[in-house]
């Protein structure tokens, strides 16, 4: 935080407007050209389109090994793959779409993207450790693509030992080591995240014209750095147990499996705030961009995402509710679980008292976040219910905790993955989507979202156990339809990356501010320069003032030997961090 | 090679995306300090398997430590608390332009930590031949205590983890010298000598935790 005595200085500044260029003909896609400068890039837009591309590519592995699965419970028993098989496939379409996606997906992709350019900086701090960070995710994958077919894994995403530490199936080794490896990627770029924040903002971008995108992502480092060396400690005593029998994980030389448990939640619980923070970060963004309008609570909002990532570090003992722990330990638990539903809610209301007398504009990106508030609610209020600790013996490791999953993971975080990639789709490649397609693809993803999980959960609450391959024939109808959706969802999903491709190749040129937002990124060229800014940005409203006239967002600090004379001086706080 | 004026060698290290070099030194100081959090949680993990452990077998660490050599573990915290002190006197150096006395004082640290490694191999192989292993491969019989291998497994992952961390800052400090030799620090850029020191004292730090908690259980 900035020093109380600095942060009240002022300063004065000489400034102009700059109007960015439209189309400009060069800019960061074809300033270095070749396949080698791309490999070797050190611009933090160009390694975000690099993690898109990976995790385009894991959610599409995993996204067909979905199928499989939903394909095999079309009927009570064995369709064409066998129990083993089974194991395995929703072991890896677990492990992808968590590890290689969700963690990855927001931060990595578009926070790599968007941060510098909402900060008004060149890069992020640490460029070459971004890059560092994308190799490590992709030496990451290479490990688990040989686990993979080298045997592969049956554990389940969890690893549970002792099964995991004893097992002789498959390559448990090669995937836990892949994973331990990713995890380095995940810390290098959190780090670089709050370093970035903390040190690199434009003059007069102080903590609260910060915006809350930037809270979501700072949020998410904190857990990032705070979470996830104690799964690389996890998985390298779970290494060891397999290696050397270290026993402190495996009962048969004396060791303890629910402290593995223990360890293992005490990453994978805030993970999946790693997961969905980030993307209440973005659904801000795009809940004020097309409500034209203040967002509601700003500090409610931002101080919220701070208080999912702290409670998020306490409650990890939920997942064993049925695990043997002290009924005392069951009940503070449970108890800091409802916790969590207070700043989720405290969102949530904010963000539809933003949309309350809004000049609502119901663009694709604002259409998938009122699909996120619909879906991730239902999702949110599941997950209390599994934290209420009598409810949940009942519904343990059945299908009610898988629907909750996807319906938080999914229709929470793949929707606000989804708003964000539309909404920053003009910025990053300086082309429109077809708004009418996008909007119908919208529709099928929803209605086939809906139809896969919904039975679900009745499937859950009537007794169907999560990770069987077969199942007693009162449950075939709820399976053929949520199978059924499955269906309509890819569909959905092969539509989009239709007029996706579509618009890269024949897409109408975006303008620089598409959608007439005022958020810094907006005030630069589509696609953006090489440098983010040709100047240097000096910010005095906040990023979410529609009252106030386009021309006072984009001011930057006049050029003292230039052509152009400074048009006005403004004051503008200054702290240590703010350089000019 | 010709030397670089005063203002060009001054800004010969500064990142085309950094405004000026004490926004350069901030942004890699706090990077450092942040990833030294993930360090200490990293070992938390280790630290929480130890505490879990000893609260269900109090009387396993009274015996199992005995096995431990107090002597040789204290020698050795005097070691890394003496490198300590040396890598803090080569960033002192580094910020007075002495580049000898950076050089000579990252010798010392990189003498004291390969002494420290030293006497942990002696440890190491001394008790490897009395079979102190860990988990199962654990066949000393000199501890009358069923989980004794379980101590053990805790103490090779410390001090094992401990001593890759050690070894990795021998590395850092030699790949500094060699670019000390090469004059790339003054006064106006040391960042990595920093930073470094900084690393290596967060690597003395877990040390002086291990050792009581390992060595002198009483």
């Amino acid at each position: 935080m900035a020093t109380n005595d600095e942060s009240k200085k002022v300063r004065k500044l000489q400034v102009r407007r700059f109007k960015p260029e439209e189309n400009p003909e060069k800019h960061y896609l074809n300033e270095e050209k070749g396949l080698w400068a791309w490999m070797t890039t050190v611009d933090h837009k160009k390694i975000g389109l690099m993690y898109l591309g990976s995790i385009v590519f894991f959610f599409f592995v995993a996204g067909v090994l979905a199928l499989l699965l939903r394909t095999e419970l079309l009927t009570p028993a064995r369709s064409f793959m066998d129990a083993d098989m089974y194991n395995q496939v929703f072991t890896l379409h677990g492990a992808i779409m968590i590890f290689f996606f969700l963690v990855p997906s927001v931060p990595a992709v578009l926070g790599n993207f968007i941060l510098p350019l909402q900060l008004g900086a060149k890069d992020v701090a640490f460029p070459r450790l971004n890059l560092a960070s994308y190799y490590i995710y992709v030496i990451g994958a290479l490990f688990t693509l040989f686990a993979i077919f080298t045997g592969g894994v049956d554990t389940g995403w969890t690893f549970y030992t002792p099964y995991s530490s004893t097992t002789s199936g498959g390559n448990i080794m090669a995937m836990t080591f892949g994973i331990f490896i990713l995890g380095f990627s995940s810390i290098l770029t959190g780090i670089n995240f709050m370093v970035t924040i903390h040190k690199m903002r434009s003059p007069g971008i102080t903590w609260n014209k910060l915006p809350l995108n930037l809270w979501g992502l700072y949020a998410t480092s904190i857990i990032q750095i705070l979470a996830t060396p104690v799964l690389a400690i996890t998985l390298l005593l779970l290494t060891m147990e397999r290696m050397l029998s270290i026993g402190i994980f495996d009962p048969a030389i004396g060791g303890d499996p629910v402290l593995y448990q223990h360890f293992f939640w005490f990453y994978s619980h805030p993970a999946v705030y790693i997961m969905i923070v980030p993307g209440f970060g973005i659904i801000s963004e795009v809940i004020s961009t097309f409500s034209r309008k203040v967002i509601f609570g700003y500090w409610a909002i931002a101080l919220s995402s701070l208080a999912i990532a702290f409670i998020g570090f306490l409650v990890w003992g939920h997942h064993m509710f049925t695990a043997g722990q002290s009924s005392l330990a069951n009940m503070v638990f449970s108890f800091l679980t409802f916790l969590v539903g207070i700043p989720t809610g405290i969102k949530i209301f904010n963000w539809l008292a933003t949309m309350y007398k809004g000049s609502i504009d119901l663009k694709t990106p604002m259409v998938y976040a009122l699909v996120f508030l619909f879906l991730f609610t239902i999702g949110g209020f599941t997950g209390i219910m599994l934290g209420a600790l009598a409810v949940d013996i009942h519904l343990h490791d059945t299908y009610y905790v898988v629907a909750h999953f996807h319906y938080v993971m999914m229709g929470g975080m793949v929707m606000a993955f989804l708003a964000g990639l539309h909404y920053w789709w003009p910025k990053m490649f300086g082309k429109m989507y077809s708004e009418f397609w996008a909007k119908i693809t919208c529709a099928v993803i929803f209605v086939g979202f809906n139809m896969t999980f919904l039975p679900q959960f009745v499937m859950g609450a009537q007794g169907m156990p999560r990770r069987y391959f077969n199942y007693i024939d009162q449950f075939q109808s709820f399976h053929q339809f949520s199978t059924i959706g499955a269906y309509i969802m890819g569909v959905g999903f092969v539509m989009m990356a239709a007029y996706m491709i579509h618009s890269l190749v024949k897409g109408k040129p975006a303008s620089s501010n598409p959608w007439g937002s005022r958020a810094l990124e907006w005030q630069t060229s589509s696609p953006v320069p090489l440098h983010n800014f040709e100047h240097t940005p000096v910010i005095i409203n906040g990023p979410y003032d529609y009252h106030k006239p386009m021309s006072e967002f984009q001011l930057g600090i006049a050029a003292k030997h230039g052509h152009h004379h400074a048009e006005e001086e403004v004051a503008v706080k200054v702290s240590k961090q703010e350089k000019e | 090679m010709s030397q670089p004026s005063a203002v060009e060698e001054k800004l010969e290290h500064l990142q085309h995306h950094f405004i000026d070099s004490d926004q350069q030194f901030e942004a890699s100081k706090l990077g450092m300090w942040i990833f030294l959090v993930t360090e200490i949680l990293f070992f938390g993990g280790l630290f929480a398997a130890y505490i879990v452990y000893r609260s269900w077998y109090p009387e396993l660490y009274l015996l199992a430590s005995e096995e431990l050599d107090v002597f040789w573990g204290a020698v050795n915290t005097f070691v890394l608390i003496g490198s300590s002190l040396t890598v803090a006197m080569a960033i002192r150096s580094a910020q007075l332009n002495q580049i000898r006395g950076l050089i000579i004082n990252l010798w010392i640290t990189i003498g004291l930590a390969v002494t420290f490694m030293v006497i942990k191999y002696f440890e190491y192989a001394e008790k490897i031949e009395k079979g102190i292993l860990p988990g199962a491969h654990y066949s000393y019989d000199g501890i009358a205590h069923e989980k004794a291998n379980i101590f053990f497994s805790i103490y090779y992952m410390m001090t094992g983890l401990h001593g890759i961390h050690v070894l990795v800052g021998i590395g850092l400090m030699v790949w500094l010298v060699f670019k000390a030799k090469k004059k790339v620090f003054h006064s106006g850029y040391y960042t990595p000598v920093e930073i470094t020191g900084l690393y290596w004292h967060l690597v003395d730090v877990i040390w002086i935790f291990l050792f009581p908690l390992l060595y002198l259980i009483d």
